[in-house]
C-alpha cells in the first residue's frame, strides 16, 4: 500500500535530478532528453485518464497532440511573419506567448475529443479502436494536404516562444516549465482518480450495466473523460512542438498514437505514473539502442512483449506490486 | 387500495416467431412481494430486462410509481426508484466492496461530475453506504475487494448496492441462487421485512421462500401469465399444477 506514493516520489526526483546533473555536468542535450520524457509523460497521462482509468483504448490521441502541436505552429508563424490569422471579423493575430498557446492548445483539442468522443463512444471494442484511429488518419492527411501550413514539410518557428520572467532558450528554465506542468497534471490526474467522476468511471470500465442501475450515465462519464484526456494530451502537443521548434503531419501520426499506448502498458496500464515510467524508458531505448542501430525497435517490441507476458502490471506494477484499490 | 407503484400492461415481445413476453400485465403494490415464477424458458428474465429498460418491448406499457417509463434509459429508471439486483452478480469486481456501495450512494445522490474531492472522504456517502453494509451484514467485508468475495457475499453486496438507491420499488432476479440454506433463510428474513420500505417483484426458483414470502404469485408460462393469486390460490390453480408445479408435487 505505502510502495506506490513511495515510488512515485522516486520517479518525480529521479526526472528532475538527471538535468539538474546534466546541468552541473555541463550536458544541454541530457537535459533536451528529460524535457522530452516530460512532455510525452504527459501526453500518456493525458491518455491515461481515458485508457487506464476509463478502459477506452483509443488508437487516436495523436489527433489531440497534433492538433496542440499545429495551434503552437500556426499561432508563432503567424506572430513571426507578422501576418495576422485573420482580419474579419475582427483582428486575430499571432502569438508568441506560451501562457496563451496553451490555452488555444487545451480548448481546441477539447473540443476536438468532444466531438470525436460523441460519435466514436458509441461504439465499444475494436470499433472504438478503428474510429479514433481513422479520425487520428483524416487529422494526419489533412495536415499534410494544408499547404497554407507547411503541408508535408511541416512549419518551422525561429525562436521558442516566451514565458514571462523566464528564458526559455535556456533547456533548464524550459525544462523546468515542463516538469512543472507535468507535476501539476499529475496531481490533479490524481485527485481525479480519486473523485466522485473518477469512481464512476472507473466502475464503467469495469461493469457498464453496474453503472447505469445505479442511475448513472455511463455515456457521459465516458464523454467527459475522453475530452479531459484529450486535453491534456493536446496541452502536451503544444510542449513537443516548442521543445523541436517544429510541427509537422508526424504529430498526428498513428504511430505517434502507438507510442503513447507503449508508454502506458510499459509503465503500467492505468497507474499514475506509469507513463512517466514508460516514456522515460521509451526515450533511454531510443537514445542508447538507436545509437546502436537504426532498426532498435525489434528490442522495443521484445520487452514490450515481455511486459506483457510477464509483468502484466508494467514496470509500476513489478516495482510496487499489484494495485490496490483506493479508499 | 393504494396506486401500484409498478404497473405493467400488455408487454409483448418477440424473437422472430418466438414469442418472449405474450401479452403480460402484471402490477406491484406498496408493502407486498410479488413472486413471479416459471419454468425455464418461460420469458422471465426478457421480462426482467424490458422492466429494468435493457430491452425494448414491442408493444406495451410500463410504469413506475405513476410515470410511464416505457421509453426512458435503465439509468433514467434507476434514478425514479427502481432498485434492480442481477441473477448474476453485476459488481465492479476490481472495487473494494465499500466502493460499490459508495457508487450507489453517489448514483443516488448526484453530483458525480465532480472532479476533484476525496469521494471516499464523503461524510455523507460514507454513512449511507456504511448503513447499506451493515443490513445486509456486510460491514465488517468492507475494505475486502469484490472479487475475493465468496458468491454469498456478492449477493449480499448486490442487495446492500440497491438498498443505497432508496428504491420506490425493487426488482430482484434471483436473489437467493447459489445461496445455502442458511443463507437463504436469512435472505428470506430480510426480505419479508425489506417489503415495508418498497415492495419487491421477485423472480425467484427457490419455491420455499416463494411461497413462504410471497403475498401474491403470477405464474409465466410460454411468456404468457397463465395465473395471479395468493399462494394458496396458486397452489389450487388446475392450470398451475399442470403446467409447472405437478413435478413438484410428486417429488
Amino acid at each position: 500500500m505505502k510502495r506506490e506514493p513511495l515510488l512515485n516520489a522516486a520517479i518525480l526526483l529521479g526526472l528532475l535530478l538527471v538535468p539538474l546533473w546534466a546541468l552541473w555536468a555541463d550536458a544541454p542535450f541530457t537535459i533536451t532528453l528529460a524535457t522530452k520524457v516530460a512532455i510525452l509523460a504527459l501526453a500518456g497521462v493525458g491518455l491515461n485518464i481515458a485508457l487506464g482509468l476509463g478502459g477506452l483504448v483509443s488508437l487516436g490521441h495523436a489527433t489531440f497532440f497534433g492538433i496542440g502541436g499545429y495551434a503552437m505552429g500556426i499561432l508563432a508563424s503567424h506572430a513571426q511573419s507578422f501576418v495576422p490569422l485573420t482580419e474579419v471579423p475582427f483582428l486575430i493575430e499571432g502569438t508568441k506567448s506560451m501562457p496563451v498557446i496553451w490555452l488555444v492548445a487545451v480548448v481546441f483539442s477539447a473540443l476536438a475529443a468532444l466531438a470525436i468522443g460523441a460519435l466514436s463512444l458509441r461504439t465499444s471494442g475494436v470499433y472504438f479502436i478503428m474510429i479514433t484511429l481513422a479520425f487520428g488518419q483524416m487529422f494526419y492527411y489533412f495536415a499534410i494536404s494544408w499547404p497554407a501550413y507547411g503541408g508535408e514539410d511541416g512549419l518551422s518557428i525561429y525562436v521558442r516562444n516566451g514565458f514571462p520572467g523566464l528564458n526559455t532558450l535556456d533547456p533548464i528554465q524550459f525544462f523546468a516549465i515542463c516538469y512543472a506542468i507535468l507535476a501539476l497534471v499529475l496531481f490533479l490526474a490524481a485527485r481525479l482518480a480519486a473523485s466522485p467522476f473518477g469512481l464512476a468511471l472507473g466502475a464503467a470500465r469495469q461493469n457498464d450495466e453496474r453503472v447505469q442501475t445505479v442511475g448513472m450515465d455511463s455515456f457521459r462519464l465516458r464523454l467527459v473523460a475522453f475530452t479531459i484526456s484529450g486535453a491534456v494530451t493536446g496541452l502536451a502537443g503544444a510542449l513537443f512542438a516548442d521543445l523541436n521548434r517544429f510541427v509537422s503531419p508526424t504529430m498526428f501520426s498513428w504511430q505517434m498514437s502507438g507510442e503513447f499506448i507503449i508508454f502506458i502498458i510499459l509503465g503500467g496500464i492505468g497507474r499514475l505514473y506509469g507513463p512517466v515510467v514508460g516514456a522515460a524508458l521509451f526515450i533511454i531505448l531510443e537514445h542508447f539502442l538507436g545509437g546502436l542501430s537504426d532498426y532498435w525497435h525489434i528490442y522495443l517490441g521484445a520487452i514490450l512483449l515481455a511486459v506483457v507476458l510477464f509483468a502484466r502490471g508494467g514496470l509500476i506494477g513489478a516495482l510496487a506490486g499489484r494495485e490496490v484499490a483506493h479508499d | 387500495m393504494t396506486e401500484p407503484l409498478l404497473r405493467i400492461e400488455g408487454l409483448r415481445k418477440a424473437f422472430g416467431a418466438l414469442v418472449a413476453c405474450n401479452d403480460v400485465s402484471l402490477d406491484l403494490r406498496p408493502g407486498e412481494i410479488h413472486a413471479l415464477i416459471g419454468p425455464n424458458g418461460a420469458g422471465k428474465s426478457t421480462l426482467i430486462k424490458q422492466i429494468a429498460g435493457n430491452m425494448a418491448p414491442d408493444a406495451g406499457r410500463i410504469h413506475l410509481a405513476g410515470r410511464d417509463v416505457t421509453g426512458l434509459s435503465t439509468a433514467a429508471r434507476a434514478r425514479l426508484g427502481l432498485g434492480r439486483t442481477f441473477q448474476i452478480s453485476s459488481l465492479a469486481m476490481e472495487y473494494t466492496v465499500l466502493q460499490n456501495v459508495m457508487l450507489g450512494a453517489l448514483g443516488h445522490r448526484g453530483g458525480v461530475m465532480r472532479f476533484l474531492s476525496p469521494v471516499m472522504k464523503d461524510k455523507a456517502l460514507l454513512q449511507t453506504a456504511r448503513a447499506a453494509l451493515e443490513r445486509v451484514g456486510l460491514a465488517e467485508a468492507a475494505r475486502r475487494r469484490t472479487a475475493d468475495l465468496s458468491h454469498g457475499q456478492r449477493r449480499q453486496l448486490e442487495v446492500a448496492v440497491a438498498l443505497t438507491l432508496s428504491p420506490r420499488v425493487f426488482l430482484m432476479d434471483e436473489p437467493m441462487a447459489g445461496l445455502g440454506a442458511e443463507g437463504s433463510a436469512r435472505l428470506t428474513g430480510f426480505l419479508d421485512q425489506l417489503r415495508q420500505e418498497a415492495p419487491i417483484l421477485l423472480v425467484e426458483h427457490d419455491m420455499d421462500a416463494v411461497f413462504a414470502l410471497a403475498d401474491r404469485i403470477s405464474v409465466l408460462v410460454y411468456g404468457a401469465v397463465i395465473a395471479t393469486g395468493t399462494a394458496d390460490e396458486i397452489r389450487a390453480d388446475p392450470a398451475v399444477r399442470e403446467a409447472y408445479l405437478g413435478e413438484e408435487d410428486a417429488a
